[in-house]
């Protein structure tokens, strides 16, 4: 059976993936050394001991994203992170940095590592130097391939791939990606936040609700009408004659009818994006994908989806694994 | 201090290309050229005949070239273009690290604005693995480029000047903007020597596009920043092509860095060549990266 790698925002999130059919958590501490780094969310690190006790009873992995690019002069921290997440016995750690990956292979050579979505490893030769220099097991692939490539990625490397299958979509290969710190100073790579709500501003205007972001206005939505989180690439512009979504629209993604695709292309484990997300959330969407890989591994087809109230403007896209989509 | 040339982001006719590297050879004021397609491996061949006698040039004229990886390779084909660029025999600038496997054991190379290179443990990876020069990514403050510029002995560049690239991404902007699929563009980004500006509902200007990359519509502009520059150790600042006035640009730099004029001259002559007419140096200064530590210029939000 394909592996569910599932997000937890908080311990009582954690219990509810796992409770759900999760075979594996994923999570982070925190603070800044996590690229979901947002107030009231992730784990200390009594929280983690706890969390990873709770999951190995049931049969569940355990593992901790430490995926931004730690600061020049601080680097103590994130080698801290690392060094705790291994003490408190996870099963993995995800990382995207070259020195992190450089300095968890010399101090923690036990400890299993994944390559966060972060490092965008797109093609093999990228796979196979991040597997030979640092002893990488799993890649987590950017959302920028498509299906035939991951199949190709996949004859070419020893290591074992991720995808996304749910959740919020990057549509810019990540870890590469500046433009929320453009406009507001906070970035994932540093600071673990895209477009953050302290950036955000709310303003009625004439029958509509404005979003700005860093003071620009990137979205526009009639009063009644539901509106969308305004991260930056899903918002609305102006380029020449068009006026719309320039990158992306506001939709999520949800390629649960693909995983008998993904399966067939070598894939290992299935992620669903949303540590920020509820436990109602989490527990709901990894109910449905466990029934789905269930389904996948029995040779029977995808369950129909019931999972569209909760993507994003409830619209969905299969992203980068269509090449339509391009 | 060192002037560096990036490479042209943009998708320029070959006759164009060619020109305005042949003067660039014979009257730039710079140091060191990164040549090659850094955006799209899909534009390569149409000027990549021009190769041969532009590198001449730029040897003969004393500049130091190196070529530019793309910055993200997913195709076979690409990771083939790859290995050809070694073959050239000349230094590589690593724009994808998945570059680095195709370096000769032991062969000295430079890395790029667009590896990600945030901490004294990824400096010195790469320094002893051969980098022999790292320019920054620009949305590095400071503070941290002054660390990283002592974290080893490898040369450190930063990014001084040019629209700044924010991200980059398997979907083409230019052909979804004109209702195209990629495979089938039709090249259409040739339209925008310096990139299509993406404006705010409110018109305000706020970035560019330019095939699967997306700009700042600002030019980044890091005179005010010389001296902390300087005083961290930065060994060379990059200059980002432009379609119109670069020569002037490479030479007001040189005559900045050589003190025959201010940052506040630099500035005033070069803003009529600014790509969007606006500067912004706020990531060096630790802020959003569109601020600008100069005179007011970008336009208030309306409310």
């Amino acid at each position: 059976m394909m592996e569910l790698v599932c997000p937890a925002g908080t311990p009582a999130a954690l219990r509810a993936a796992v409770d759900a059919g999760a075979h594996t958590i994923y999570c982070g501490f925190a603070d800044e050394t996590n690229a979901r780094n947002f107030p009231g969310l992730n784990f200390s690190r009594e929280e983690l001991a706890q969390g990873v006790d709770y999951a190995h009873r049931r049969g569940a992995k355990v593992l901790v994203a430490i995926n931004t690019f730690p600061r020049a002069g601080a680097e103590g921290l994130w080698h801290r992170a690392v060094a705790d997440a291994e003490t408190a016995d996870v099963d993995a750690v995800i990382l995207a940095d070259l020195g992190l990956l450089a300095h968890a292979a010399e101090h923690h050579p036990d400890l299993r590592r994944h390559l966060s979505v972060q490092a965008a490893a797109a093609n093999p030769d990228a796979i196979n130097f991040y597997a030979t220099a640092f002893g990488v097991r799993r890649v987590v692939l950017p959302r920028v391939l498509t299906v035939a490539e991951i199949t190709a990625i996949n004859r070419e490397i020893d290591v074992e791939t991720e995808v996304f299958v749910f959740g919020g979509l990057c549509v810019m290969a990540e870890g590469r990606c500046s433009l929320s710190s453009y406009i507001t100073g906070k970035s994932p790579n540093m600071n673990g936040v895209c477009s953050p709500p302290s950036h955000v501003q709310y303003v009625e205007t004439k029958g509509a609700l404005d979003a700005r972001l860093g003071g620009y206005t990137i979205q526009r939505n009639a009063k009644d009408e539901p509106a969308p989180y305004p991260t930056l690439c899903k918002g609305c512009f102006q380029s020449g004659d068009m006026t719309g979504h320039v990158f992306e629209d506001p939709s999520s993604l949800d390629a649960k009818d693909l995983i008998p695709a993904l399966a067939k292309a070598g894939v290992t484990a299935l992620k669903i994006e949303g540590r920020q997300r509820s436990r109602a959330y989490v527990a709901q969407v990894v109910r449905s994908f466990r029934t789905a890989v269930e389904a996948v591994a029995a040779g029977r087809p995808v369950p129909p989806g019931t999972l569209a109230s909760l993507t994003e403007g409830q619209a969905a896209t299969t992203g980068a694994y269509r090449k339509t989509w391009r | 201090m060192q002037l560096t040339v990036g490479p042209n982001q943009f998708f320029w006719d070959a006759a164009i290309w060619r020109d305005f590297y042949l003067r660039l050879a014979d009257e730039a004021p710079v140091d060191t050229v990164v040549l090659g397609e850094l955006v799209c491996s899909k534009r390569l061949p149409f000027y990549q005949t021009r190769f041969p006698e532009v590198i001449e040039r730029l040897q003969a004229a004393g500049k130091r070239v190196v070529m530019t990886s793309l910055a993200l390779i997913t195709l076979k084909r690409e990771r083939k273009l790859t290995e050809d660029l070694v073959d050239m025999g000349l230094e590589i600038e690593v724009n994808d690290l998945s570059a680095l496997p195709h370096l000769p054991a032991g062969a000295a190379f430079s890395v790029g604005p667009l590896v990600n290179v945030y901490n004294e443990s990824t400096v010195r990876w790469l320094q002893a693995r051969g980098a022999r020069s790292i320019c920054l990514p620009p949305e590095l403050p400071l503070a941290s480029v002054a660390i990283l510029a002592g974290a080893a002995p490898v040369a450190i560049e930063a990014w001084a000047w040019g629209r700044l690239p924010l991200a980059i991404s398997a979907r083409c902007y230019h052909a979804r903007l004109h209702d195209r699929a990629k495979d089938n563009c039709q090249f259409i980004c040739n339209a925008d020597p310096d990139g299509r500006a993406v404006d705010t509902l409110d018109g305000e200007k706020f970035l560019a596009v330019n095939g699967v990359q997306t700009l700042s519509a600002t030019c980044a502009n890091a005179a005010n920043q010389l001296p902390g520059l300087a005083a961290a150790g930065v060994a060379a600042l990059r200059l980002s092509p432009q379609a119109e006035g670069f020569l002037d640009v490479c030479t007001l730099f040189r005559d900045l860095i050589d003190g025959r004029i201010d940052a506040e001259a630099l500035s005033a002559a070069a803003l009529p060549r600014a790509p969007g007419g606006q500067y912004a140096d706020g990531f060096l200064t630790g802020r959003a990266g569109v601020d600008w530590s100069g005179a007011a210029q970008r336009l208030a939000a309306s409310s």
